[in-house]
């Protein structure tokens, strides 16, 4: 098993011709993941690398396609768009890639797709990977490697540098799931963590936040009182200095909250081992599997 | 992005807040000519993206229009925070009998725009909420509906004793709410809203922060950015599209991914550094960007090392090495250079950084190490 995606996921790209959105499809076709269909208005009725049908609409490919997941590689001026049509077409997953999606769009986004049930991963992520099964977004499948380590993160080269570092040191992977950098998100840190939880091939969960927010510290809580898996936790920002937004929109300290320190703490009060460095990961695991 | 108080001001007027009148002034004449116009006491305030400007002398009080010239020219080129004022604020002395807070943010636990209001207001209300939240009212509003005139009436009367300054005060909670989608804002307050001697409501003053994203689709927005009121470093990294935060380091970090930049910081520190700067170069490898991080971070004259970490993932790691080999060969370097680079397509970046005369390491912890040694060397 893994989480959220594997062989079953059959997978309609939005935004399928456009620079990026062709060029991680051909990516993730090559890794192995079932792209079905891809959606560009305008361009219906073609054909991907002979391979995926193009519709005009998600809503078509959905119903021709039998397409369960959605990826999103759209423009962020449509992108909050994009994610709608997919929740209303009745993906019940959807990823989405885009950066600089309004804060304020996403205020109406998210009840629409919790009225819907329909998940949503990002928006501003790399996606995720369950190595040799399948890979929604831009992860690169070949710093990945299967096995029973779960990895959830805020970054995207954050991610694959200690996914580098599992990787290379015998450490495979159920998911690694990047679960985006804006303030609001579609699925956070506990969505991940109970689902690993659940995975009956998950060991061990490896969390990697950063500053802003109060996410990591809910997600400390719910390790202590809801997880009997071991965690490891890494917190990215501890120079960064307050009121200053560092890179993404949501890693931000207001005032004093949402510091590293207050994270770090947190995790190491719920018993999460917390690296200090990212070369940690390896050597925390392999005390703790 | 901040607005000026006079912007955020002419915000709120614009969606039928009352605001007392007030104009800006670049000089001390107009400044005087202003508080002619007005007649009477007046406040002159300087307008920075800075807190606490009363305490550092940027805010005073005038009896009349050459008092208020005197003072804009003492608050005029004044700098407060580490930023040069270039515009003041001349505004009628309101006759305040009551002040509070009314703010609106984006709460990113319960997703929601949440309205929050103090009959504390007029002072610092991240003090007020660290030190007796439960002076603060808050209400999550559902983006679907709105804000309802039943919660804000609800809302004012925790404000006001009075129904007729409670239903004005609602009044304006649902405007502001309307003007905060409107602009695309993160952030909108009042502070203070104020009743007058006569008992009217009244925003006196106030605070928009617009989303960055927003800035696309509102050219009339992004217009009102005042680049003279930020660091002349950053002003030009946003140009050339990367993310640049100055720190007081002397470590230059160039790293692709916020994430991996925020760790790059950290292990510095770790390895008994300080790092000089946050940048993100993004994604992309465009070797123009290259040259843009590296002509910014030189600039920084307490730069002694710069040190490079790249993850290729989507980033080909030949490309970033080209980037690097153009932009040294346009930009001499005075200072040494480690590069960290590691994934798709290493052995070509390797490669090539080699045959211009670099060496390239794969580990970051060894890069970051040998970037803190240089430092100290030099």
């Amino acid at each position: 098993m893994s989480i959220f995606i594997d062989q079953q996921t059959r997978l309609v790209v939005q935004g399928i011709t456009g620079r990026d959105g062709s060029f991680h499809t051909r990516q993730m076709i090559g890794y192995g993941t079932k792209v079905v269909a891809g959606v560009t208005p305008g361009k219906g009725g073609r054909l991907f690398d002979g391979v995926a049908p193009v519709f005009d609409t998600v809503a078509d490919a959905v119903s021709e396609t039998q397409a369960n997941t959605s990826v999103i590689y759209v423009p962020a001026a449509v992108a909050a768009s994009a994610i709608f049509e997919a929740a209303d077409a009745g993906i019940l997953l959807i990823v989405c890639i885009t950066e600089g999606i309004p804060v304020l769009d996403m205020t109406r986004v998210l009840p629409y797709l919790h009225e819907r049930g329909a998940r949503l991963i990002g928006p501003n992520c790399p996606g995720l990977i369950s190595p040799a099964k399948s890979k929604v977004g831009i992860i690169p499948g070949n710093i990945c490697r299967p096995g029973r380590v779960g990895v959830v993160s805020r970054s995207g080269t954050l991610t694959y540098e200690i996914v580098h570092q599992l990787s290379t040191q015998g450490l495979g992977q159920s998911t690694c799931v990047g679960i985006g950098g804006d303030p609001l998100i579609g699925t956070n840190f506990i969505h991940c963590l109970s689902a690993f939880q659940a995975d009956p091939e998950t060991d061990a969960v490896v969390m990697i936040g950063e500053i802003g927010g109060t996410d990591e510290q809910q997600a400390a809580d719910f390790v202590q009182q809801a997880m009997t898996k071991p965690v490891i936790g890494f917190i990215a920002g501890q120079t960064a200095p307050p009121g200053r937004r560092m890179g993404h929109a949501g890693a931000i300290i207001s005032g004093s909250s949402g510091t590293a320190a207050e994270k770090m703490a947190a995790f190491a009060r719920a018993g999460i081992a917390v690296m200090k460095r990212p070369a940690d990961v390896v050597p925390l695991l392999k005390e703790r599997l | 992005m901040n607005l000026h108080e006079y912007q955020a001001r002419d915000i709120l007027r614009r969606h039928g807040i009352p605001v007392p009148p007030g104009e800006v002034a670049t000089t001390a004449d107009e400044a005087r000519a202003i508080a002619a116009r007005l007649g009477g006491r007046v406040v002159v305030k300087a307008q920075v993206h800075a807190g606490g400007r009363g305490k550092a002398g940027g805010v005073k009080l005038a009896a009349n229009a050459d008092e208020a010239a005197a003072h804009a020219a003492k608050i005029l080129g004044m700098t407060i925070k580490g930023l040069t004022v270039s515009r003041v604020l001349v505004a009628p002395a309101a006759d305040i009998a009551s002040e509070s807070y009314v703010g609106i943010i984006v709460d990113r636990t319960s997703q929601r725009p949440v309205l929050m209001v103090s009959a504390a207001g007029g002072i610092d209300i991240e003090e007020v909420a660290a030190k007796t939240p439960e002076k603060i009212h808050r209400l999550a509003v559902d983006p679907r509906y709105g804000l309802l005139a039943h919660q804000a009436l609800g809302l004012a009367l925790k404000l006001y004793g009075d129904i007729a300054q409670a239903r004005a005060a609602a009044e304006i909670m649902q405007r502001l709410y309307a003007a905060f989608y409107a602009v695309g804002a993160s952030l909108a307050e009042i502070n203070p809203l104020v009743t007058t001697r006569e008992g009217a409501v009244a925003a006196l003053d106030a605070k928009i922060v617009i989303d960055d994203n927003e800035l696309d689709r509102r050219p009339e927005i992004a217009a009102l950015r005042d680049t003279s009121a930020e660091a002349p470093s950053e002003v030009a990294a946003r140009e050339a599209g990367l993310t640049f935060v100055k720190l007081e380091g002397t470590v230059g970090c160039c790293v692709n991914g916020a994430g991996l930049a925020m760790a790059t910081m950290d292990l510095v520190k770790y390895y008994g550094g300080e790092p000089a700067n946050f940048l993100d170069i993004g994604g992309s490898s465009n070797p123009q960007k290259v040259v843009s991080a590296l002509r910014i971070i030189t600039a920084d004259q307490s730069v002694r090392a710069i040190l490079f970490n790249i993850f290729g993932g989507i980033t080909r790691g030949d490309d970033v090495a080209n980037g690097i080999v153009q932009a040294t060969r346009s930009l001499p370097l005075k200072v040494p250079l480690v590069i960290r680079l590691t994934g798709t397509n290493e052995e070509l970046g390797v490669q090539i950084l080699k045959q211009a005369g670099f060496s390239a390491l794969t580990d970051m912890d060894e890069a970051v190490k040998q970037a803190v040694a240089q430092v100290k060397a030099a």
